[in-house]
């Protein structure tokens, strides 16, 4: 066992787990924070993706006492009361899920790609960098659709201040 | 996943203390603890390396590049002075997993782990690099040992891998598009001491240089020189995804790519 202390979406946490205790199961079971999914036992599907300081990660695959010390965002983390975050409004507008099981972890690496990218995105890089989110609905291409909108309003919104920083 | 106990090492020093018994370093973690999860591995200590500052970074010193075991796949795909000084290296890293994978995954950890099928291996074969433990130095060709094997000992650290930058150097991918991983992939260098052509996702005991393509390159170093080179398939891995055979036309496929991308 041991004692861990983090900060998720913006709030200091603390907790004693075993060892052996995936990040995403502290989330959902300590902390009760059950938007953050697990779609696979592979490593492969997504669903589970969080920001640990900044940068996507799978939180299936990291042991909570990994990140003791670190600050975490999940998808409970970005909107602002009733406002949703840009990338979040811009799933709703373009049907970007339908059952919605891959849709936090879409979110949260669709933001990481977008701060990733102060550039700009095109289609053929949204594509690419969504390799690690299986979708088993959509079918992609509302998704890709929603990434690009959200892209572009965020870089409006952020025009001569640059690009705000993590989410 | 069985239970574990969980260490952060503060230095290469500490944790070669605590890496003894069945204690298993952590350094990603994104091929150990999916193992762990489905019970193939099952260590009782975790020594996580990813708290070390010597481990990590990049340098790049006239011809000379460093990489520290600790770097991650991101780090190395996005390196502005590695990028001039060597970027078939960085367009290798970009291509491992997915950006979640590359975020956490590190160099050392994929060496050490020497996954047939994973990029690399391939790359510290073909660019001739010096592997650095807590321990020693050793050539990337004595340290690739088969599958899943190297010749670290039991608690030895990698803890860099550095090399000359060649005169030129290309990486060629055939993804499983299932995985992610090397169908196959072939690293070609041309370098001071001639052509280098590593194979990795094909061979049935891992990572291994073509002598068949080397030769060919050595002759001339562009992809028309390929034409026809016969490449055997006897040693090749033969698995639901391709069969040896095609793994074979892969490589000379893989390899026209590599040349190519080395030549642009
Ligand atoms: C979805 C997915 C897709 C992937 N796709 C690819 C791909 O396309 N190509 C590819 O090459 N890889 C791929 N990988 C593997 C990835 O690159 C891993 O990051 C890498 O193989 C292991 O590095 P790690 O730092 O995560 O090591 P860990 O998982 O932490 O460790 C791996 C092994 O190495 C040992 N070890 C770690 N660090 C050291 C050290 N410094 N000294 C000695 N021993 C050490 C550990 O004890 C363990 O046995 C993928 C992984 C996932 C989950
Ligand atoms: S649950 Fe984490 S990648 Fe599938
Ligand atoms: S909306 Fe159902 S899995 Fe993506």
């Amino acid at each position: 066992m041991s004692e861990i202390s983090m900060t998720v979406n913006g709030r200091k946490v603390q907790g004693t787990v075993e060892d052996r205790t995936l990040l995403v199961h502290f989330l959902r079971e300590n902390l009760g924070l059950t938007g953050t999914h697990v779609g696979c036992d592979t490593s492969q599907c997504g669903a589970c993706l969080v920001h640990v300081d900044g940068k996507a990660m799978k939180s299936c695959t990291l042991l909570a006492v990994q990140v003791s010390g670190s600050e975490i965002m999940t998808i409970e983390g970005l909107a602002n009361g009733a406002d949703l975050h840009p990338v979040q409004a811009a799933f709703r507008e373009h049907h970007g899920l339908q059952c919605g099981f891959c849709t936090p972890g879409m979110i949260m690496s669709a933001i990481d790609m977008i701060n990733r990218h102060p550039e700009g995105l095109d289609e053929a890089t949204v594509r690419a960098e969504l390799e690690g989110n299986i979708c088993r609905c959509t079918g992609y291409h509302n998704i890709v659709k929603a990434v690009l909108a959200a892209s572009k309003e965020m870089a409006k919104s952020t025009k001569g201040k640059g690009r705000a920083k993590a989410a | 996943m069985y239970a574990v106990n969980y260490h952060r090492a503060k230095s290469v020093a500490d944790a070669a203390k605590l890496g003894k018994g069945d204690a298993k370093y952590l350094s990603g973690g994104m091929t150990l603890i999916p193992a762990m999860k489905t019970r193939l591995a099952a260590p009782s200590d975790l020594v996580d390396l990813t708290h070390i500052k010597d481990l990590k970074g990049i340098t790049v010193s006239g011809k000379t590049v460093t990489i520290g075991a600790g770097t991650t796949h991101y780090e190395v795909a996005t390196d502005a002075k590695l990028a001039k000084a060597c970027p078939a290296i960085v367009y290798l890293a970009g291509l491992i997993g997915d950006p979640a994978v590359r975020h956490r995954g590190t160099i050392g950890g994929s060496i050490a782990n020497n996954d047939p099928a994973a990029d690399y291996p391939a790359a510290m074969l073909a660019l001739g690099a010096t592997i650095t433990t807590n321990k020693r130095s050793l050539p990337a060709d004595k340290f690739f040992k088969g599958l899943f094997e190297t010749a670290l000992k039991d608690g030895e650290i990698v803890t860099s891998v550095s090399f000359t930058v060649p005169a030129k150097a290309g990486y060629a991918k055939f993804p499983n598009p299932a995985s992610r991983y090397a169908m196959t992939g072939v690293f070609v260098t041309k370098g001071k001491d001639g052509v280098r052509a590593a194979v990795t996702g094909a061979g049935d005991d891992g990572v291994f240089r073509s002598k068949e393509i080397e030769a060919a390159l050595s002759k001339k170093f562009e992809a028309s020189a390929l034409e026809g080179v016969k490449v055997p398939s006897g040693s090749l891995m033969e698995d639901m995804h391709a069969s040896s055979d095609y793994r074979a036309a892969l490589i000379l496929a893989m390899a026209k790519r590599a040349v190519a991308q080395a030549n642009a």
